[in-house]
């Protein structure tokens, strides 16, 4: 099977992830339609499973919606997928700013972030300018932002609305930009499989997202009172070990060292357990795997801190919506901080 | 004709891109009744706004009002607003001010006119009775075209309706607008009580309005 799988060409091998990732995706939703039916006909649930059900489902349709993006990307090209993460980046900073109060000030600061800033940064991408693209948003915008904040007259608060449109332009464009840099990444005899990586690092970082999230709504924390009532057995066992007081409940009620660390570390094993599609060797796949997962759980941390800030509780619009675009930045954040870091790493330590 | 149908497909995508351009039913369905949506009015994109947010089905049944100060000034401008938009051309500050108690106002029918011929062929309209964009947040007083209205054609249901944020994709005075997330969202119906007085009714519609803001 291995053997089989090394005699394929690059393509071929990416063309085979992408068969064995909609396989699965296909049973899965094959089984969810069937449970779905079965349920409509004799509830034979709770309520609460239900919901869980219905979110799983969401996370599902998600999931179909982000391969199906990745799998366009990869068949019509680099260029195709930096464009793609371009308006990813685009819809990023759109959510971001609207929940940034701005003034009037602001206008041709916005506009040459959106209209300027972005195109030239995925531009500067597309073409492996590596040299500037790094450098471009953090001296170069880092300047220009504020001057014409400065030249539209209004001083008032002004430092926070320049401070948030640097860091809105950071996150969503500079660092979503750095996910299609990897694209363009050349390692010696891995010519053609640079997809593989961004799989990777998507793959990797979204693991310990979903671990993190799923642990803190299973083993969610009680006050000391009613932990007692907490069921023996190895369930209760979890729950008394898992279900930690929060660390930083003023930013997360869901966010303890514990059910971070079992998320780092499983993310980081299914890394390395990776590390054959990628250039990389097991251990050196486990500790960019981990690289990539402190980056980015500790990013939608900060994230989650703007959010209170702004006294909402996503990025969505007021909850509702169907717009498509609503709660995208919630999904993407970890990705934004993650890839940056990741990116350099591996510049850095193979000298590529 | 097809030009504008394709111009029609091409500003609602860059609508949408930019906005987000998102409907929000909270006090009544979208449904093919004739009606007056009443909304506030920060920005000549206003106007854009709810044309975008309205479903296909009634984008077609419904006609924004446009101040033709702004919207016919070039020949562009205006064969959009007719062709695309469907929109009906009013005067600016076109309703007058409230009339003092007990004279009898001067003639309140000359720049309704328009209005009342489109809702007497049976089509639905949009329209801003503050009759001017407001500087804050908070909605002027209505003027009383709507009152005028709501007593002549008494069928036609009156939905409120508060255009979110839209103030900051293109401020007053700028050309470029900026991507910013914008929505409309649609109140129920009100409805003219049995003689209540034109000042009681244009408050309490423009309390509807307000109140939207924070569903």
């Amino acid at each position: 099977m291995n053997a089989f799988l090394r005699n394929l060409t690059p393509t071929q091998q990416v063309a085979a992830l992408f068969l064995i990732v909609f396989g699965v995706l296909t049973v899965v939703s094959i089984g969810t339609l069937l449970v779905g039916f079965r349920e409509r006909r004799n509830a034979a649930h709770g309520e609460a499973w239900l919901r869980e059900f219905t979110d799983f489902r969401a996370l599902l349709r998600t999931t179909w919606f982000m391969v199906v993006v990745f799998w366009i990307g990869w068949a019509l090209g680099p260029g195709v997928a930096t464009l793609l993460f371009a308006f990813i980046a685009f819809f990023a900073l759109r959510e971001f700013i609207t929940l940034s109060p701005t003034r009037r000030g602001d206008h041709r600061s916005l506009i040459l972030a959106f209209f300027v800033v972005l195109p030239v940064q995925f531009i500067l991408v597309g073409t492996a300018r590596f040299d500037l693209f790094t450098v471009f948003i953090p001296v170069y915008v880092f300047i220009a932002i504020p001057v014409v904040s400065a030249l539209a007259n209004d001083p008032s608060h002004f430092l926070e609305r320049n401070a948030k449109l640097q860091w809105g332009i950071m996150v969503c464009v500079y660092g979503m930009s750095h996910v299609p840099a990897l694209l363009l990444l050349s390692f010696p005899d891995y010519e053609g499989k640079s997809a593989f990586l961004v799989f990777f690092l998507v793959f990797v970082v979204q693991t310990c997202m979903v671990v993190q999230h799923l642990i803190a709504r299973r083993y969610a924390y009680l006050p000391a009172d009613t932990a007692d009532a907490a069921p023996s057995g190895p369930h209760g066992t979890l729950q008394r070990w898992l279900a930690r007081e929060p660390f930083a409940p003023n930013v997360s009620r869901s966010f303890n060292w514990v059910s971070w660390g079992v998320g780092m570390a499983i993310a980081s094993v299914v890394g390395a357990l990776l590390s054959f599609i990628t250039p990389f060797k097991f251990g050196q796949a486990l500790a960019m795997a981990l690289i990539a997962c402190v980056a980015g759980s500790m990013g939608h941390l900060v994230m989650k801190a703007l959010k209170r800030d702004r006294g909402i509780p996503n990025w969505g619009q007021k909850g509702v919506g169907v717009t498509g675009a609503n709660g995208l930045l919630d999904r993407v954040d970890a990705l934004c901080f993650a890839a940056p870091i990741f990116f350099h790493s591996v510049r850095w330590y193979f000298g590529v | 004709m097809f030009a504008a149908k394709l111009l029609g497909w091409v500003l609602l995508g860059v609508v949408r891109l930019l906005t987000g351009a998102q409907a929000r039913w909270w006090g009544c369905p979208p449904k093919a009744e004739q009606r007056i949506y009443f909304a506030n009015h920060q920005s000549h994109l206003d106007l854009v706004m709810i044309w975008a947010a309205l479903p296909e089905e009634l984008r077609s049944i419904t006609r924004p009002i446009a101040a033709r100060d702004y919207w016919a000034n070039t020949p562009m401008k205006r064969w959009i607003t007719t062709e695309v938009f469907n929109a009906i051309y009013v005067e600016r500050g076109g309703t007058p001010p409230p009339a003092e108690e007990g004279a009898p106002p001067p003639d309140p029918m000359a720049p309704l006119q328009p209005l009342v011929e489109a809702l007497t062929s049976g089509d639905s309209i949009i329209i801003f009775p503050e009759g001017t964009r407001g500087h804050t947040g908070e909605p002027q007083k209505f003027k009383s075209g709507l009152f005028t209205l709501a007593e002549m054609f008494p069928d036609v249901v009156l939905v409120p309706a508060w255009i979110d944020n839209v103030q900051r994709v293109m401020p007053k005075g700028e050309v470029v607008p900026v991507p910013i997330l914008c929505s409309v969202t649609f109140g129920a119906p009100i409805v003219l009580a049995e003689g209540e007085e034109r000042r009681a009714f244009l408050d309490r519609a423009r309390d509807a309005v307000i109140a939207l803001q924070f569903v």
